[in-house]
């Protein structure tokens, strides 16, 4: 479903070139609990950045749904963004003015949803991360917990095909990080893809499929 | 576009709202933007309107002749043939000079004496409160005679019954033989404080030796260019130069609305400038937002809002706090008018043209210096906006 050819990013800053990824291949199959790990500056958030279609490979080859997307323009990449792909950030990302519906429903707005088939959408999404009775809670009224969780229900509203959480627990304490990674792995075992970005072994220990990237290079691969 | 307008406004106004002291200030600039181009061009056109009231009260069927040669004498008999030709059906010299009126201890300066034949009255739509009109034999006789304007006869008289009564103009006495009604001034001179003698007495007491000024008054008004043609060549006649004009109200209205039609582009192009620095207060606040938001339009775009989408917020968000300001400058603009042509009696006020090339022009500059704020937005790649601290 998600496929890297020997993809390599390289920035160049001035007369530098850096070469950020060296090379990545890998396989994300339908239904997948896959797990990117590593330390920081090996490559995990550029590598996390064209997954998401926001930024495109030096080289190499990104299937996405078995379409190749570095002929795409930025229009298209909006469009894969808005439909293929729910992000979950790990500083949430919310937007501090709207509330929890609002940030939910932004999602469909930007596809053009009409406006009652969106409420019940989003009121859907919202449910199932257990924050229906919180939908007209602005983000800093609710904890980083729960903020979380809108996130995520700002990610699963649109019926993505791949979930794509950067550090997901990174802002969290241990309590809400499990109770966000609990949603997670229940959203897996309903066949959703996802896609888990971390520097955290505890979390990459939940997953199906884990990968160890290190300076660009993918080190070690397990399939559990 | 993806995205309906209707949720692009309402995100605007959101936006707009949550920061309610630093949209007043930049709306402010917008608001006395349009104020002052709503009263200054108001006013210019209330100045145009006076103008033009006072001109057609002329009359449209007169044409107003200018002699300035004053070397060649232009004679009775000349204004004797003047009143032959075809297409006159009226005509009186016009001769202007100020002297100083007294009767008794009361006196005043500088009054202005018109001299004239017994047609004037009528050509200028003056009527008599009491006694008699000059009349040809007053002219041919050169008779010390005067009609006073109301006004005079008030300052000089008050009350009193002034016919017969004896005044002096510039020392000669004049019998007083009858008082004009009050009649509305026009941009040629007060119709009430002045005094009307026979030109003849004039010429002779002023020691003029040449009609300089004459008024015609054209049997048709829809033939009145014939009329004027007729005495063209009759006086180019005499003169064989053109050392005359020939002024008819079409002429004079035409002339003194470019004057003040050019009055009133300055003055709104002056008001238009402060306008065009309140758009660069829409600029500058919205470059702050865009920055401001880095992240927030980062966010936009990871989730699969399009360039457009982006461009379009912002560009609607500069547009609507142009457009309320624009509207409240209207308001304010209509509501100093009143004001102004109540306290001043004239009558001023915003033509329906003026209010909307104002509001048109106001949502303008909220988009045209909204544009490049909101491509700034626009173009930043999601990347990198995420990144933004």
């Amino acid at each position: 479903m998600i496929r890297l050819d020997n993809v390599t990013k390289v920035y160049i800053m001035g007369e530098i070139e850096l070469t950020v990824l060296k090379g990545i291949s890998i396989d994300v199959r339908e239904g997948d609990f896959y797990s990117i790990i590593g330390p920081s500056g090996s490559g995990k958030s550029t590598l996390m950045n064209i997954l998401g279609c926001l930024d495109v490979p030096t080289s190499g080859e990104y299937y996405l749904d078995g379409k190749e997307i570095s002929t795409y323009n930025e229009n298209d990449l909006a469009r894969i963004r808005n439909e293929k792909i729910g992000f979950i950030f790990q500083k949430f990302n919310l937007l501090p003015r709207l509330d929890a519906f609002e940030n939910v429903e932004l999602p469909l707005i930007y596809r053009g949803v009409k406006s009652k088939r969106r409420k019940e959408e989003t009121e859907i999404a919202l449910d199932s991360v257990g924050l229906y009775d919180r939908m007209h809670h602005k983000p800093n009224e609710l904890s980083g917990g729960q903020q979380q969780r809108v996130a995520i229900a700002r990610a699963l509203v649109g019926n993505p095909s791949v979930l794509l959480a950067d550090e997901p627990t990174g802002n969290l304490d241990t309590k809400s990080g499990n109770e966000v990674l609990d949603i997670l792995e229940s959203l897996n075992r309903k066949g959703r893809t996802i896609i888990v970005i971390t520097h955290d072994f505890e979390v990459a220990d939940r997953s199906k499929t884990e990968i160890t990237l290190r300076d660009g290079i993918i080190v070690n691969r397990k399939v559990k | 576009m993806n995205m309906s307008l209707k949720n692009t406004l309402k995100m605007s106004i959101k936006s707009i709202l949550s920061n309610k002291m630093r949209t007043f200030l930049t709306m402010l600039g917008i608001i006395i933007g349009v104020f002052s181009v709503i009263v200054m061009v108001s006013m210019g056109q209330g100045a145009t309107a006076s103008v033009t009231q006072s001109i057609e009260g002329m009359g449209s069927n007169l044409l107003n002749i200018t002699l300035t040669d004053r070397t060649i004498r232009f004679s009775n008999d000349n204004l004797n043939e003047l009143s032959m030709l075809e297409g006159v059906q009226l005509m009186s010299p016009n001769i202007n000079w100020v002297a100083p009126v007294k009767y008794g201890l009361n006196n005043e300066a500088g009054i202005s004496v018109v001299g004239v034949n017994e047609n004037y009255m009528a050509i200028n739509g003056h009527t008599i409160k009491t006694g008699r009109l000059i009349n040809p034999l007053d002219i041919e006789n050169r008779n010390k005679v005067v009609l006073l304007g109301s006004g005079v006869s008030e300052n000089l008289f008050g009350r009193f019954n002034p016919i017969d009564e004896s005044i002096s103009l510039s020392g000669i006495k004049y019998t007083v033989v009858g008082v004009l009604d009050e009649k509305e001034s026009t941009l040629f001179g007060d119709n009430n404080n002045m005094v009307l003698i026979p030109y003849t007495t004039g010429m002779r007491q002023f020691r003029t030796n040449s009609v300089t000024s004459i008024t015609v008054q054209g049997a048709d008004a829809a033939l009145i260019d014939k009329t004027q043609s007729n005495i063209e060549s009759y006086l180019l006649n005499i003169y064989g130069t053109d050392s005359y004009r020939i002024f008819n109200q079409e002429q004079l209205l035409s002339t003194l609305n470019e004057i003040t039609g050019v009055l009133t582009l300055l003055l709104g192009g002056i008001a238009g400038i402060s306008l065009l620095v309140g758009g660069i207060g829409i600029m500058n606040i919205m470059l702050v937002t865009v920055s401001e938001r880095t992240r927030e339009i980062g966010v936009r775009k990871a989730i699969g809002a399009r360039r457009s989408n982006i461009l379009f917020q912002f560009l609607i968000e500069s547009s609507v706090i142009s457009g309320i300001g624009g509207i409240i400058g209207i308001m304010l603009g209509m509501l100093a008018n009143r004001i102004i042509s109540t306290a001043f009696e004239i009558p001023i006020s915003a033509s329906v043209q003026v209010v909307l090339i104002a509001f048109l022009f106001s949502l303008f500059v909220g988009v045209f210096f909204g544009m490049y704020p909101a491509n700034k937005a626009s173009k930043l790649k999601p990347v990198d906006a995420l990144r933004y601290e």
